[in-house]
């Protein structure tokens, strides 16, 4: 509706598919060992492991889901960037070199090196199974929103092309092959979204978004209502649901001229008056059909939104800036008034409405918190919600089994060190671009308000079809890596943690490597239904849970075992599985979920969504207790660093 | 039961002290992280007001990003600065 598919964009994205399955092919012939399936034989250079790291962790979740977040609530959307960044230092001064040291494949190798304990293979591979299908639904619900524009094709198709090409990918080289896409993948990222960043720059700010002279922005309409013996009049229109329906009670009234349909958001002028603002509004039935703008989406009636009211300079109202360093596109951003969205849902009968109305913000107000975490105001436990969320991406970072794995690829702990110092370059300067992708869709009339996740790449099309080919091919590559990255630790869980150390196995070097494909392939069959199942779910919206999963079950035991020498490990066991069964527990009793289980949130036995400020001091709590009461019975850790 | 690391590794010698600077440096990034944490929860009109010409909320956001990279660089200086003295 708001895009259509290009050729280009097409056969761009076919190519860089095979070029991806060509390179696995090709290095897939090289790996024969366990060694080189899941640790790529442990010479990977550091820069290119450093790399191949923002290519893991710059997930749909970053390059999709905080690009829409910024373009539709501001410095909120942001905060997601810097609690990602943020939590690499956890990574590189706690984490880095002692994995290294430490593991072999997985990071249950780590946990358990000083151990060879049951219980930590079993319930530290059911932790990395459960973070990775945690963080694989949304890269399979991106990798559907993507194909959408993109090939033309609907969401289960999108998800099966990832589904089938990862598994195959994966199945074939492993490590190798998913650490030199990455690399490919996160370089080239980095240097389109550059692109992209510099023409938001050189392009400015303006009211009159038309996209370079290319495309005429909608012109909103404002009207003038008047009340007669009870009833709004409106010249010209004919008012199909007025100030005593559902509509007029939510702040809106329908109106509807020549036939066509129409919202309107009100505003009591305080004389018995009203003004009129042109509203966005999809329609669902009952039966699923779903009308945008009261017609159905191939009419083309629903349009792309994001402009700004007003810009001030030196005091004058101005229309343009012309192009703007960045710091003064900030400046200048931060004195004009930007038009943001509100939603509101409106019932009658089995139809229900989504609205989505004008709200003129202030940019310094967007360039402060506030507009999505409930911070103004704000009662203890939202407060308390917001920093618990802040604390998962402090900590989940450190704790993601995919990104644990890529300390096993480099040969030392110097290069594990130096690699995470080249992920944070790359990724902070990455994140430093989303602000400017997020305020440029924002003020470029390119989000699709019922889908923020396309923000990015739609300002990229507002630059040209060419861009737009390219940075959605990359997209579509993000989403691949991650997976690749996802399923080889899943992978390296099931074959190596539960068949071969816990349940004793014994496999060949070949045995484990078979096997380890062999688990690829069914993990990947369940992500792709996973991600059919989960269509519609926000992209970022389960990330900030795999992060809290991840941060609740794993770094706590990581932490105290490198540490704490008197953790045993009974208490490093006991330390997972409460981390683990109460962050997902209480995600589960959310009100987030309640919403999902088609409940009222209000009515969920907890009232924050954000389960982290609880379930990481319950597992450090778990881990001290066990262990002093099991100091006897548990082996002793010597102190890692001595190891 | 196929642990330890996927290449030999030599002795590190330098580890404990790589160990007790990361820390240091860990609780130096983690307090500045908190600090903005804790004013956007508590006084989040604060980081609307106007430093250099933008708002405090966005001159803070870049600080913590490039203070993690000009952290990161000084770790890694003593880091290998300790390799070559100790090992």
């Amino acid at each position: 509706m708001i895009y259509t598919q290009s050729p280009l964009a097409i056969a761009l994205f076919v190519t860089f598919v095979l070029f991806v399955l060509g390179l696995s092919f090709y290095l897939g012939r090289r790996t024969t060992s366990a060694s080189g399936y899941y640790a790529a034989g442990g010479n990977i250079h550091w820069f290119t492991n450093g790399i191949a790291f923002a290519g893991d962790y710059l997930s749909a979740a970053s390059f999709l889901g905080i690009c829409g977040m910024i373009a539709t609530a501001g410095f909120d959307g942001w905060m997601y960037s810097i609690g990602y960044l943020a939590g690499w230092m956890v990574a590189l001064f706690l984490v880095a070199e002692p994995m290294k040291r430490l593991g072999k494949y997985t990071f249950t190798d780590a946990l358990d090196s000083k151990f060879n304990s049951k219980s930590i293979q079993l319930t530290a591979a059911i932790s990395t199974l459960v973070v990775s299908v945690f963080y694989l639904i949304p890269q399979m619900v991106g990798a559907g929103v993507l194909v959408q524009p993109l090939l033309g094709l609907p969401h289960w198709v999108g998800v099966c092309i990832v589904g089938v090409v990862v598994t195959i990918i994966v199945a074939t080289a492993g490590m190798a092959s998913t650490t030199y896409v990455q690399f490919l993948k996160g370089a080239l990222l980095l240097v389109c979204s550059t692109i992209v960043v510099g023409l938001v720059l050189f392009r400015g700010l303006g009211t009159e978004p038309d996209q370079g002279g290319t495309k005429d922005y909608h012109k909103f309409h404002t009207l003038s209502a008047t009340v007669v013996d009870g009833d709004l009049q409106v010249d010209g229109y004919q008012v199909l649901a007025g100030l005593d329906s559902e509509f007029g009670t939510a702040g809106f009234v329908k109106l509807t001229q020549d036939g066509q349909d129409t919202v309107w958001h009100l505003t009591e002028n305080g004389t018995g008056s009203y003004s009129l603002e042109e509203a966005l509004f999809v329609t669902e039935m009952a039966d699923g059909t779903k009308l945008f703008n009261g017609s159905p989406k191939e009419d083309g009636k629903f349009f792309a939104v994001g402009h700004i009211k007003e810009i001030t300079v030196d005091g004058q109202q101005i229309a343009q800036t012309g192009p703007l360093g960045p710091f003064a596109y900030l400046n200048k951003f931060k004195d004009s008034t930007v038009v943001l969205w509100g939603k509101k849902y409106v019932k009658v009968g089995d139809t229900t409405t989504s609205i989505y109305y004008q709200k003129p913000t202030p940019g310094s107000r967007i360039l402060r918190p506030g507009l999505k975490f409930k911070v103004d105001n704000a009662s203890g436990l939202d407060r308390f919600n917001f920093i618990s969320l802040m604390l998962a991406l402090f900590c989940g970072t450190a704790a993601l089994p995919h990104i644990l794995i890529r300390y096993y690829t480099v040969p030392s702990q110097a290069a594990a060190r130096k690699s995470t110092i080249v992920a944070i370059a790359a990724i902070g300067f990455f994140y430093i671009l989303t602000l400017f992708l997020g305020l440029g869709a924002m003020t470029n009339g390119v989000i699709n308000i019922t889908d923020n996740n396309m923000s990015a790449p739609l300002l990229a099309l507002s630059f040209g079809v060419v861009l737009f080919a390219i940075i959605s091919s990359l997209a579509f590559a993000t989403v691949l890596g991650t997976v690749s990255g996802l399923i080889v630790a899943s992978a390296g869980a099931v074959a190596h943690d539960l068949m071969d150390n816990f349940l004793g196995m014994n496999m060949t070097d070949t045995g484990k490597v078979r096997a380890g494909k062999i688990s690829a392939m069914v993990i990947g069959a369940i992500a792709i239904y996973l991600g059919i199942i989960f269509e519609g779910m926000n992209v970022s919206f389960l990330v900030g849970w795999a992060f809290a999963v991840a941060a609740s079950a794993n770094l706590p035991a990581i932490i105290m075992i490198l540490f704490w020498d008197k953790a045993t490990s009974q208490g490093v066991a006991a330390s997972i599985l409460v981390g683990l069964s109460s962050s997902l527990g209480l995600i589960l009793i959310s009100p987030d979920m309640w919403v999902r289980y088609g409940l009222l949130p209000q009515d969920a036995p907890i009232a924050f969504n954000s389960p982290a400020a609880i379930s990481i001091p319950a597992s450090f709590i778990a881990l001290v207790l066990v262990s002093l009461m099991t100091q006897k019975k548990g082996a002793m850790v010597e102190d890692a660093a001595e190891a | 039961m196929g642990h330890g690391p996927a290449v030999k590794l030599g002795k590190d010698n330098a580890a404990a002290y790589k160990s007790k600077i990361g820390i240091s440096m860990f609780i130096v990034y983690t307090l500045t992280y908190f600090g903005f944490v804790v004013i956007n929860a508590a006084w989040p009109t604060i980081m609307e007001k106007i430093f250099f010409g933008q708002t405090l909320a966005v001159l803070y956001g870049f600080f913590l990003i490039l203070f993690a990279f000009v952290l990161a660089i000084v770790y890694n200086h003593f880091c290998t600065a300790a390799e070559k003295r100790l090992n």
